[in-house]
């Protein structure tokens, strides 16, 4: 690096010649070199920069497909039993095989896959709804209300998740419906956690004053103002609620506790198909195995990606 | 220091009230009786059972009764196994179920931290890509799966370790590693993370002008700071551990606790799915204490009676 020539006086010197007018056309300050590009846009180009992002988020749309078309498109129903046929291996007539009672593999997967995706579904969006609500209020009303407020989700916070999980599966009875309860009863903590945190940072930034002078109500303030700042980390963390529940899930059903027979869950099949892989019938474990695994980690990538696509810190 | 510690005392002692409430009343909320069921009692008998069981008394008082039993750390009799008392089971499983913890939570922070360090090391390069996969994969499979693979293909087909209960080290092997897989992701992705943070600061950079070698700026000064947020996680993964051996000691056949618990849950025995209950969250919240304790120790930037605002 070149340094400008010093006088004797020791200040920088500036050559006369470098002090000349701009042209006219550099006083076009309305001009924007770039179109402006909007948050959810930017986000969505970075996310598309992520390969393994972009990979988890197209084998979840092929999964939720199939999920859709699956059971449609086969043959075969979930719960149609051929006891003559049991335990034959993946073939052109049945492509994942049957299990012991002659029922249809593909068909079961698919209908799992239905089970187990809306299951882990609809504890996102109840976490959502009670997290966002809880987190919100708190956040927002502060003091004394929020102090109270975190002081019980600390007390729940300290329960043990899957622990209380199993006990309210135990006192409620397994079932489809019971399970969502059990999830979302001890999982929305987390979300009304980050929701509060999220909206005790937003709400004297000056935009939220701006609004409040112009008498806008603490709904409208919320809705408006608060929430769409906030939308980036609640993604990412129902993107992660997804695969808990969905681990979640499949545990209780090895436990005996989820969906019951005939109805099947990934979860309920793996559990089925474990003493089935002794006698070498892997393909009754294989694909519920597969499957969950694979589901777990394209919404696991897809949030890590999400994680570094939202983050307004990263933005270039 | 003294204070903030005596104040956590407190908050566990409310949160574990609050526990065994939540718990004895979920129990009792289940119509009817453990005994009417498929047994041929007496009418007589019947009422003896209840009397001596203490369920013919109003709820309320049983609650009381429960909590003063629990107080001299009782937890009272197993109801299917009458000659058992629920601290039988624990006295007999506990010792087990934290052997297989301790090991492979042992196996999950040693392997998590070299993978974790490795990775950041060799920071977007192919050891990084390898160490990344593997570490999602770890997280995406569920433990149970994980046990059956190493099951079918560890000890069925290679025949290298017996296929399941606990006897020798032999033994040990397949569950510790299943039940480590999942936490030693979570550790090698942190690790990861909060290795690359410091390796980017200045004091690492003033060390590598000194003309440290990579090994010791490592060991010596990047560990340290590095570590700490693994050392945060580590409550949690307890936890994890914890409830991910119900599944492993059901699978590979280990008398432990969990064993006891998933029983108990089968058989609706109450006072086991209470007593263990209550034993695994005392002693989770014992861990989280200890965890955050620990912390404070180490990372002389935490105030410990400053924490929670």
């Amino acid at each position: 690096m070149s340094l400008p020539e010093k006088t004797n006086k020791g200040t920088p010197y500036t050559p006369d010649d470098l002090f000349v007018p701009l042209e006219n056309s550099s006083y076009n300050v309305d001009h924007i070199a770039k179109p402006s590009v909007s948050y959810w846009k930017d986000a969505w180009i970075r996310l598309r920069q992520n390969k393994l992002s972009m990979a988890g988020l197209i084998v979840l749309i092929l999964l939720i497909l199939m999920a859709v078309f699956g059971p449609i498109i086969s043959p075969y129903s979930y719960d149609h039993q051929v006891l003559t046929n049991g335990n034959q291996a993946p073939s052109s007539e049945h492509w994942f095989g049957t299990d012991n009672l002659g029922r249809d593999m593909f068909t079961r997967t698919w209908n799992g896959a239905r089970i187990s995706l809306f299951v882990g579904f609809m504890a996102a969006f109840i976490d959502f709804i009670i997290g966002v609500a809880y987190g919100g209020f708190s956040g927002y009303k502060g003091g004394r209300v929020d102090n109270f407020m975190m002081r019980i989700i600390e007390i729940l916070y300290g329960l043990p998740y899957l622990l209380m999980v199993i006990l309210l599966m135990v006192v409620m009875g397994p079932g489809l419906f019971t399970i969502i309860v059990a999830l979302t009863v001890t999982g929305w903590v987390g979300m009304a956690r980050i929701v509060r945190g999220q909206v005790l940072q937003l709400k004297n930034s000056e935009h939220v004053l701006a609004s409040r002078t112009f008498g806008a109500s603490a709904g409208r303030v919320i809705r408006k103002n608060l929430l769409p700042n906030t939308m980036g980390p609640i993604i990412v963390q129902m993107t992660l609620t997804v695969p808990t529940a969905i681990f979640a899930e499949a545990f209780l059903s090895f436990l005996g506790l989820g969906v019951q027979a005939p109805i099947a869950s990934w979860g309920v099949m793996a559990n089925d198909g474990l003493s089935a892989i002794l006698s070498g019938h892997w393909w009754r474990l294989f694909f519920p195995a597969f499957f969950i695994s694979l589901t777990m980690f394209a919404f696991n990538v897809l949030g890590d990606g999400l994680q570094d696509a939202l983050d307004p810190k990263l933005r270039k | 220091m003294a204070k903030y510690v005596a104040n956590r005392l407190f908050a566990m002692l409310i949160t574990l009230w609050i526990i065994v409430t939540i718990t004895f009343f979920l129990m009792h909320a289940i119509p009817g009786s453990p005994f009417n069921q498929e047994r041929n009692t007496s009418e007589a008998v019947q009422r003896n059972l209840e009397a001596h069981y203490h369920l013919n008394e109003p709820v309320f008082v049983q609650y009381f009764i429960y909590l003063k039993s629990l107080a001299t750390l009782d937890f009272g009799p197993s109801i299917k196994q009458s000659s058992t008392s629920v601290n039988e089971m624990i006295g007999r499983g506990f010792p087990v179920s934290a052997e297989l913890g301790m090991l492979s939570l042992a196996i999950a922070v040693i392997s998590g931290v070299i993978l974790g360090i490795f990775a950041a090391l060799k920071h977007n390069g192919t050891i990084d890509y390898i160490a990344m996969t593997f570490a999602v994969i770890g997280i995406s499979v569920p433990n149970f799966i994980m046990a059956t693979l190493l099951i079918q293909q560890l000890a069925v087909n290679w025949e290298i370790f017996p296929v399941a209960t606990w006897s020798s080290p032999m033994h040990m092997v397949l569950p510790a590693v299943a039940l480590a897989t999942g936490p030693m992701a979570i550790i090698a992705r942190l690790t990861r993370s909060s290795m690359i943070e410091v390796l980017n600061q200045d004091y690492i950079l003033t060390a590598k002008a000194k003309g440290m070698s990579t090994y010791q700026i490592v060991i010596k000064h990047a560990m340290r700071n590095a570590l700490l947020p693994v050392i945060t996680i580590l409550g949690t993964l307890v936890a994890g551990v914890l409830t991910g051996s119900f599944v492993i000691e059901k699978i590979f056949a280990i008398p432990g606790m969990g064993k006891y618990f998933i029983n108990g849950i089968n058989d609706r025995d109450y006072p086991v799915i209470m007593g263990t209950t209550v034993f695994y969250s005392a002693f989770l919240i014992m861990m989280l204490f200890i965890v955050d304790i620990a912390y404070g120790i180490l990372d002389p930037r935490i105030k410990l009676h400053k924490r929670g605002n």
